[in-house]
């Protein structure tokens, strides 16, 4: 059949995107809503002595103003939630930690009231030191962000080992260890130091964050949101407002693009706390400057130590990883842990010491970012790969060749991977681009090409949940239920192809309803590249609970053995003593049950342990691997950077809709782009100086490279849907160091503070030109 | 606050609307008249998303006064398309599967539209240059140029 799994199809909702009519959160508008609108702070770091907001709560037009006065002993919902650790609060409580921080909002009848009833909230700050780099948070009596933290009652289970450093502004840290790090040091013929940094950046999904919350007669509530996973919002707001989960309801539309700004609580508490104030429906869309203010990337300083024989053989290598939260938590811990699991590379490494340190600041806070920690520790391991081979004088791809971690090798963690593909990606992205072939130099002298790769190793949330349920309707169509959310990735298409290639329906009797947490059962989240793996499994085991249901109804209606009914256009076929039986499942349903209306419910669950059958920790339920490879061109007169070819593998286990899965490795390849040359957020006294897209530049038409190859490489996972992974991630993470590789390829210069800017390879260039000359020795005449 | 009635027409239907001092024609289209094609997304003038044919002319929709179009005649995405049928530009967008999450989408369209009336056979800077102010943060840019370039070639097959 045509909607097979394994083909390009075109997304499901394709005509109502193109014409413009598929709604998203802020097309819609609830009767009698009103707008939300929220006052921050201006501070970096202050407590708020005084908040009056007398004259606003009266303004005409005002129908309710949330500030700290009504989270006091209020026995109707706490002040403190968040993912991980519970260090915020709905508006703030005795201080503000940032520029932005919530400190009020205004709920009114229209958008322009309540922006001009927040100029009536009367706030007195006091203002206390601040801290905004690593030195100053972690200095001996610095300020402290938090002076206590407390945690959810039923937090994640992978992060129930985070705690922060009480007295510190240290959130969480985490250590890793394999072999004898000192040993493998003195073993080592050369030993490389080096430190790599990478600034806070912005998702930038074109739809800005948005919430819409109603409360309900029963005391129920129900929540609208731009939510990559709606269950987390669900469990976090029924904590925050004593519900059972059953009266909150979150759901979420169309989204339009998350790559990890849509998960976690965001504005939800908020509108939540004002529809249960104004007893009316409650709506918030940022602005722009408002989604820069509310999360960020993590900023990182990443110390590598690595031991080298002189064949070239990693012997050893120490990760000293700071990552910058900002001033809440967020899921910043799993970031940490994450990006901690990786930083050693994608190598066969005897000895690896790892530690990181997740740090509070004044700025805003950081969470989950495509990539979730590892573009940042890839940044480092993979400049230092060429750092390396660059000083042993041997082929990059050489020098990985020969370390690269190998199916069934062992990793960091102590445990064994499987369906690794990473060796295909490494070679392939190589000869994709000529590897080895010197590139040809460009007619303009002041022009110079270089190659550069690298690759990487990601890991997935685990341990994790996620279930489905497949109705099929008492006329043969399908529809299935999921807790994913379609942020643009092909989510809906992947599970109705699934539900087809089980079922036998073209894939346009397929409906899928999403990330509905009243209709859907439990899905853990859509992130960590996991959903075609863990939701698409559970979607797939759904549908084979139909068919033995179908089964079933075909053996006892011909007296057939069940094992022999076949599955093919939307019905049921048997031989049985040279007789053929068939029937379309419509059919087969109305001669089993009597009567028009039967409908069949298939449920399917996965659920992955973070303990292997052989008694092996599991810290990923599968690794994906993934490599990119970079064709440069350097101006040397500007220190100009373009991306003349780009090579984009991944290992995804099998390509269930391989269109969708190379137009993540190309938007992967040309998001890393922008965050490699041009993407940073850029702070002065802790206020973020470029929120908003004039100043903070994105990749655009201009700086996309002449070419883009993706390259899919199929290692199937025995767990996968037909052995699919995930590849949402994979792409983003190599193409910085690829970058930063080929310009030392094309013009001998080193750039290991991102993003790589004209400036800095100017710099670095004009560096290399006066060093070139001293060892010259002096010119004649001047000494 | 100032509030004047104003003639808009919009996707070949004329309104008479009224609308307030620091109105967008944005916020118009979209509060007043219902079409949520055009998105906002930087509300600067820098991102494209809310693109729609003023005159004729490419706009960005956040950053043009709606008592300033009046007497305009506007296309959104909605106007696109012919009798239920999807315009040929709508049709290369699936074709070629440029969008992702298609919030840029609505704005791209348009922006491709007006650079194909100006330039039915575009070359790849002209192509580049005039997308340049489209911003799609899922990356689909190469299926998007594949898509004008599909629409380029039937335009001078037409020709010949
Ligand atoms: S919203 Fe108008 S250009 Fe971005
Ligand atoms: S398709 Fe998502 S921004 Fe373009």
């Amino acid at each position: 059949m045509q909607d097979n799994v394994g083909q390009s199809i075109k997304r499901l909702e394709s005509e109502s995107k193109v014409s413009g009519e598929l709604k998203y959160l802020s097309d819609l508008k609830l009767p009698g809503m009103l707008h939300c609108k929220a006052l921050r702070s201006p501070y970096a770091h202050a407590r708020i002595v005084r908040i009056d907001s007398q004259r606003a709560a009266k303004f005409s037009g005002v129908e309710g103003v949330l500030t700290r006065d009504d989270m006091v002993d209020n026995p109707h919902f706490d002040s403190h939630y968040g993912p991980v650790l519970k260090d915020q609060t709905v508006v703030a409580l005795d201080k503000v930690r940032y520029v932005g921080d919530l400190v009020a909002a205004v709920a009114a009848t229209r958008l322009d009231i309540a922006e001009e009833a927040l100029d009536l909230i009367e706030v007195e700050y006091e203002e206390l030191g601040a801290v905004f780099s690593f030195e100053e948070a972690l200095a001996e009596n610095a300020p402290l962000l938090h002076e206590q933290v407390s945690k959810p009652e039923h937090g994640f289970v992978d992060l129930a080992d985070v705690n922060p450093v009480e007295g510190t502004n240290i959130c969480t840290t985490f250590h890793l260890s394999k072999g004898d790090l000192e040993k493998g040091f003195q073993n080592s013929d050369f030993v490389f130091e080096n430190v790599f940094t990478c600034p806070s950046a912005q998702h930038a999904a074109l739809e800005t964050l948005c919430a819409v919350a109603r409360l309900e007669r029963n005391g129920g509530l129900t929540i609208w949101s731009t939510v990559q996973n709606p269950f987390v919002i669900r469990d976090q707001i029924a904590e925050l407002f004593h519900l059972p989960v059953s009266k909150v309801r979150v759901i979420a539309l169309n989204i339009g693009g998350g790559y990890g700004s849509k998960l976690y609580p965001k504005l939800e508490p908020l509108v939540a706390a004002l529809a249960w104030k104004t007893r009316k429906p409650v709506g918030l869309t940022l602005t722009r400057e408002e989604v820069f203010q509310t999360i960020t990337k993590h900023a990182a300083e990443i110390h590598l130590k690595t031991g080298v024989t002189r064949e070239g053989r990693l012997l050893a290598r120490q990760c000293r990883i700071y990552l910058d939260t900002g001033a809440y938590a967020e899921i910043g811990p799993r970031v940490a842990k994450k990006s901690g699991y990786t930083a050693a590379g994608p190598y066969n490494i005897p000895n690896i010491q790892i530690d990181s340190c997740l740090v509070y600041t004044n700025k805003v806070p950081a969470g989950a970012f495509r990539g979730f920690g590892v573009s940042q520790s890839a940044w480092a391991h993979e400049s230092e790969m060429d750092l390396i081979a660059r000083a042993l004088q041997m082929d990059p791809l050489e020098l990985r060749q020969k370390n690269l971690l190998e199916e069934g090798g062992e990793f960091a963690t102590g445990e064994h991977v499987h369906s690794f593909g990473l060796r295909q990606c490494v070679e392939r992205v190589a000869s994709a681009l000529q590897w080895g072939e010197k590139c040809p130099p460009p007619p303009q002298k002041h022009l110079a090409r270089g190659k550069g790769m690298a690759c990487l190793i990601k890991a997935t949330i685990t341990p994790s949940i996620s279930s489905a349920l497949v109705r099929l309707n008492e006329d043969g169509s399908a529809t299935v239920y999921v807790g994913t959310a379609d942020v643009g990735q092909g989510s809906d298409t992947i599970m109705a192809q699934i539900v087809s290639q089980e079922l036998a329906i073209p894939v346009t009797h397929v409906q899928v309803v999403h990330s509905d947490t009243d209709l859907c059962l439990y899905d853990l989240t859509t992130s960590s590249s996991r959903s075609t793996f863990h939701m698409g499994r559970a979607v797939q085991l759904a549908a084979q609970d139909i068919r033995r249901q179908l089964a079933c109804l075909a053996g006892r209606l011909w007296n057939c053995p069940v094992e022999e009914v076949l599955f093919a256009n939307q019905g049921v076929r048997c031989v049985v003593n040279d007789v053929v039986h068939a029937a379309s499942y419509r059919n087969l349903l109305s001669a089993s049950f009597g009567i028009k209306g039967a409908n069949l419910v298939g449920k399917g669950t996965v659920k992955t342990e973070a303990v292997q059958r052989n008694g092996e920790p599991l810290t990923s339920a599968f690794w994906f691997a993934g490599a990119g490879a970079a064709e440069v061109e350097v101006d040397r007169e500007t220190g100009s950077v373009r991306v003349v070819r780009y090579a984009s593998a991944a290992d995804v286990g099998k390509a269930i809709n391989p269109f969708f899965c190379e137009q993540q490795l190309k938007g992967g390849a040309i998001t890393g782009i922008g965050l490699a040359l041009m993407e940073q957020l850029v702070y002065q006294d802790g206020l973020l100086i470029n929120p908003n897209f004039l100043d903070y530049n994105l990749a655009r038409f201009l700086d996309i490279p002449e070419e883009i190859i993706p390259i899919l490489v199929e290692r199937a996972h025995e767990e996968g849907p037909y052995g699919a992974k995930g590849v949402g991630e994979t792409a983003l993470i190599p193409v910085a160091p690829a970058i930063a590789n080929a310009i030392e390829d094309a013009v001998g210069v080193r750039v290991t503070d991102l993003p790589i800017t004209p400036e800095k390879v100017l710099r670095a260039l004009q560096e290399k030109e006066q060093k070139a000359q001293l060892l010259e020795g002096p010119t004649p005449g001047r000494s | 606050m100032t509030r004047k009635k104003i003639i808009l027409s919009v996707n070949g239907v004329r309104n008479e609307i009224e609308v307030e001092a620091k109105e967008t024609l944005l916020e118009t289209l979209r509060n007043r008249l219902d079409l949520t094609g055009a998105k906002l997304g930087c509300d600067q003038q820098v991102c494209g998303s809310c693109t729609v044919l003023m005159n004729d002319l490419p706009v960005s929709s956040c950053s043009v006064l709606a008592m300033d179009a009046d007497g305009c005649e506007i296309l959104t995405v909605e106007g696109l398309g012919a009798g239920g049928a999807l315009h040929p530009i709508q049709q290369a967008f699936i074709e070629h599967g440029a969008f992702q999450c298609a919030y840029c989408t609505p704005g791209l369209i348009l922006a491709v539209k007006y650079l194909l009336s100006r330039f039915p056979r575009p070359t790849e800077p002209q192509l580049r240059h005039y997308l340049a102010g489209n911003i799609c943060r899922c990356g689909c840019h190469v299926e998007i140029l594949q898509a004008v370039r599909s629409l380029a070639r039937r335009a001078q097959e037409n020709q010949l």
